[in-house]
């Protein structure tokens, strides 16, 4: 019998006519593709399309092609689901995977647009006018207190006001992505990138390394059920502090990191020794209820003089309940993770069946917490496959604050989506320790591009906000009649609050 | 929602039903309401004027500042307040009445005999006008709140009054409360705003504040109650604009309770001043700052004190900002306040003749009715223009303990959104 009954899924085609034989693909793949006898003779079988030794060939002479076998037609059983019992039945175990869901479920973003000014109301050329994206994150008081300063003016009453709030140039964060799944040059590019944009990256769950110490002030420091790398010294240096209970790709799941990604310095920053497995449990053992989740929201704030502390959830069918207790135990932001979130490492079966559109749960997070009247009692942090400034507008629209990328953030960092992450091979140098392909990303050009990104998004919005006759992020925020639906179920417009396109 | 209304102490026993009465000019009546589940759009134009020493003026200064601005309506609405009109019942609450028929005026007057002393009820004195045709009937009465059923009550006189406004708006088929504030008056209908200034005869009244507006709906005819001023005892709300974050004003404002029913950003620029002033008391300067914000950029560079207060501000208020170009006037019993947006998107010009301060859409008015204005500005965007009456109280707060929705209801008077408002 053949070692497996799994065709290659990509052919990596070499025009030798062309090729300099300069053995740089060897290289550059990390995957181990290529081997070299006077000219690189790749095995398909490993590769995964990440292209990238197609961008570092000199001669442009490599290309990736699908493997378009032919299969018996049966749209039942696609020729994906033959593979993965194949694949079970050789390995006995459960598929691994990275990035996020690739299933084609319906994608609301795609079935909304937005609405723009026309004659009664004037739209705003942001070239030429103010178009403010400020955004406070935290909780904010009901109302605003006041005293009157004696000569006609007013100042804050004593102890009230916004205090413990985030500012943020633009509504965009990065979103959590541990140093361990990612290479400490990647969390270095954020810290930077965050410290240029006015906003902030997240340590995910792996530990604060003393490199990102200079850039604390744009850091939210992660919480997880693994508590690697959590000390009173790395709450404190946090701007805020984030719980994580899931994780839009895997929810319910706890993590992995394999030992071999556990180098000496990625040890260090986790307090875990170097090689062993870093075992993230499913749920955290100290919060079995609500009440738990409280008092560790309020451990961590007296433990750091009462800094901001977010809770991170997957998006799950009871996400509207869950965020309003969420908010009601004191947290000052909630983060929700949408099915298609990214992941460093997830079973598939996870990934492809567990969770909801982060569309939905924005729209019935906001909703709830406002019939409950406690929407200024926390930020909504949506993130889970926002993929451009258009999803951004339009989680805005439907009720976020702010929007966290992952997946976006990584791609400006050369990532093709190859789903490769769990290997710890990534030739990109992404999510991987190997020194080798670390170096890859240099920090300075890493944070350049991720500014990049931010700004051109900045822009976008600014773009979408003039067209729509509003000079301030805030005048979107929750503002569903600007949206309207194409192609959706009543129900779904319903459930998300918006108008089919024509009413 | 549940409160303890006025009248569920009360016999309701002689309050007449109102349902499926025929009209006494037969046909069907029309629900007094602005017809549109969705928003509306239009344009218009404004005046508001203040003699700040409290000296009266005649109404036709009003006309005469709104008959210059007659392109900026298209006839389908005209109206004013005016403070201070009636000094021989300074201390009773005038109810301006707009009854669809007969029956309607019967309805609503059994309301005011069973709850209230009337010490005067007529005709509102009008004369034909060109232009002017299908008014409904228009009653005028003074009012007080019958001592005993108030105490029975137990609630200011303010919330009674209130409480019949939402009565009788939602429950009297036909009938519409144009105003009911003490020693001011709304007059207001479909018509371009002279003429219907000509058709109530304002000249024959005096005043120490009036307001105008003049309406370019570009939807639905016109309604008689749908006109501006919008009013809630003696305030009144006129506005030109269209606010462009309409969508999450009225959902802000719906996490308050109020119902934004009318889909009209009037509505919504009057909840937001109810929840501001009355409910959360703030100052009228910084509820202007909540409400037209100042850039960040400018906020940056105010002194530190003054950056915590408006940063708190447009965190907290960010949702109730009024975003997109309008111009505002308030009016109320001691004086009247007038704000524009925050990039000055729509026009609003101030002017000072001694202690007569004007605001208008265009400097027109004020040329027409001031004969030598000290001072002519714009006003910066969101910038408010402040008069206030000398030796009169604000009363901002008011004596007023109403509810979002009870606020919603007695404003607007559309069944829908006193729908959870207990009346009877
Ligand atoms: S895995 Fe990537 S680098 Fe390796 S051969 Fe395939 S495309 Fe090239
Ligand atoms: S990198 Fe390109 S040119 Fe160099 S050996 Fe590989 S295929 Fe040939
Ligand atoms: S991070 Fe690397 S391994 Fe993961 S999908 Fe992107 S390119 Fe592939």
């Amino acid at each position: 019998m053949p070692a497996s009954l799994i065709q290659p899924e990509f052919k990596v085609k070499i025009d030798y006519d062309k090729c300099h034989k300069c053995g740089r693909c060897v290289q550059q793949c990390g995957w181990g593709v290529y081997s070299f006898n006077e000219r690189p003779i790749p095995d398909d079988t490993k590769c995964r399309a990440c292209h990238r030794c197609v961008t570092y060939c000199p001669a442009h002479c490599i290309t990736i092609q699908k493997n378009d076998l032919a299969f018996r037609d049966n749209p039942h059983w696609t020729p994906a689901l033959r593979k993965s019992v194949w694949r079970q039945a050789e390995s006995g175990g459960v598929m691994l995977t990275g990035m996020g869901n690739d299933r084609p479920y319906l994608n609301v973003f795609d079935h909304l647009v937005l609405d723009a000014c026309q004659v009664t109301n004037p739209s705003i050329d942001p070239l030429r006018e103010p178009m403010e994206l400020r955004t406070y994150l935290g909780r904010k008081p009901d109302s605003v207190e006041v005293e009157t300063d004696g000569n006609g003016g007013f100042h804050l009453k004593e102890g009230t006001g916004v205090s413990n709030n985030i500012q943020l140039e633009t509504p965009i964060i990065f979103s959590p992505m541990s140093y361990g799944s990612v290479s400490l040059n990647v969390h270095k590019s954020l810290a930077m990138a965050a410290e240029r944009c006015g906003i902030l990256m997240n340590t995910g769950e792996g530990g604060l390394h003393a490199d990102l110490f200079p850039y604390q002030d744009h850091v939210i420091v992660q919480v997880a059920s693994g508590r690697f790398g959590v000390t009173p010294e790395y709450l404190n240096r946090g701007a805020a502090m984030e719980i994580k209970i899931g994780q839009g790709a895997k929810p319910g799941i706890g993590g992995h990191l394999p030992g071999e990604k556990i180098n000496r310095e990625v040890s260090e920053t986790r307090m875990i020794p170097t090689g062993t497995d870093a075992i993230s449990p499913a749920p955290h053992h100290d919060i079995y209820s609500i009440e738990d989740l409280r008092q560790l929201i309020y451990s961590l704030k007296e433990a750091t003089g009462y800094k901001p502390v977010g809770v991170k959830i997957a998006a799950v069918h009871n996400v509207a309940a869950i965020a309003s207790g969420i908010v009601r135990a004191g947290a000052d932001y909630v983060y929700l993770d949408g099915f298609r979130g990214g992941t460093g490492a997830a079973p598939q079966i996870i990934r492809d069946h567990i969770g909801i559109p982060i569309e939905i749960a924005i729209a019935v997070v906001d909703q709830r917490l406002r019939d409950e009247g406690i929407r200024n009692q926390a930020s909504i942090i949506a993130a889970g496959s926002i993929r451009s400034s258009a999803d951004m507008a339009k989680a805005i629209a439907l009720g976020a604050d702010v929007v966290a990328v992952g997946s976006a953030a990584l791609m400006a960092l050369g990532c093709h989506l190859c789903q490769g992450c769990h290997t710890g091979s990534c030739s990109w140098g992404l999510t991987t320790q190997k020194a080798e392909l670390t170096r890859r990303v240099d920090p300075e050009w890493g944070a350049e591009r991720l500014t990049n990104l931010v700004h051109a998004w900045s822009h976008e919005l600014q773009e979408i906000l003039g067209a729509l006759g509003v000079n301030a992020v805030e005048s979107l925020r929750g503002s569903r009649e600007r949206l309207r639906a194409i192609g959706l179920d009543e129900q779904t417009c319903k459930i998300l609050g918006v108008k089919p396109a024509g009413l | 929602m549940t409160y303890d209304p006025l009248l569920e102490r009360m016999p309701t026993s002689r309050l007449p039903s109102f349902s499926d009465r025929e009209g006494v000019f037969g046909g069907e009546r029309p629900a007094y309401a602005e017809e549109s589940p969705f928003k509306i759009h239009g344009g218009c134009g404004l005046m508001g004027i203040c003699d700040e020493s409290g000296k009266l003026m005649s109404g036709e200064t009003a006309i005469r500042a709104m008959a210059v601005q007659r392109d900026r309506g298209n006839g389908l609405g005209g109206g004013y307040a005016g403070y201070g009109i009636y000094p021989e019942f300074p201390d009773h609450f005038c109810f301006h009445m707009m009854y669809h028929d007969l029956a309607a005026k019967e309805a609503a007057e059994a309301v005011f005999d069973q709850y209230f002393v009337i010490d005067l009820a007529e005709p509102m004195p009008t004369r034909p006008v060109k232009g002017i045709s299908d008014a409904p009937l228009l009653w005028r009465y003074f009012l007080a709140p019958d001592p005993h059923k108030l105490e029975m009550a137990e609630m200011t006189a303010e919330d009674y009054v209130v409480h019949t406004v939402m009565l009788i708006n939602s429950k009297v088929d036909g009938a519409y409360v144009a105003s009911s504030g003490k020693n001011m008056g709304a007059f207001k209908g479909v018509g371009f705003p002279e003429e219907i200034g000509h058709y109530y005869i304002l000249e024959e009244y005096q005043g120490h504040t009036w307001v105008g507006h003049n309406r370019f709906p570009t939807n639905t005819p016109g309604w008689w109650g749908g006109a501006h001023p919008f009013t809630l005892l003696d305030w009144s709300i006129v506005h030109n604009g269209e606010i462009s974050s309409y969508g999450i004003n009225s959902r802000y404002l719906e996490a308050f309770g109020y119902k934004c029913t009318l889909g009209t950003d009037t509505e919504v620029a009057a909840y937001l001043f109810d929840l501001m002033l009355r409910r959360h008391k703030l100052p009228m300067e910084l509820a202007c700052k909540a409400l037209a914000s100042p850039l960040w950029s400018e906020i940056d560079r105010m002194p530190e004190d003054q950056q915590a207060l408006m940063r708190s501000l447009r965190a907290v208020y960010g949702p109730g900002m009024l975003n997109g170009p309008f111009a505002i006037v308030l009016g109320f019993n001691g004086g009247m306040l007038a704000l524009n947006d925050r990039i000055k998107l729509r026009p609003l010009v101030a002017a000072r003749q001694g202690s007569v301060l004007m605001v208008a859409s265009e400097e027109s008015a004020m040329r027409e009715v001031l004969k030598s204005p000290d001072k002519v500005w714009t006003p910066k965007a969101g910038e408010p223009v402040i008069a206030r009456v000398e030796g009169m109280d604000w009363p901002i707060h008011g004596d007023l303990h109403l509810s979002a929705s009870e606020v919603s209801c007695a404003v607007t008077g559309v069944e829908n959104s006193c729908e959870t408002v207990e009346v009877v």
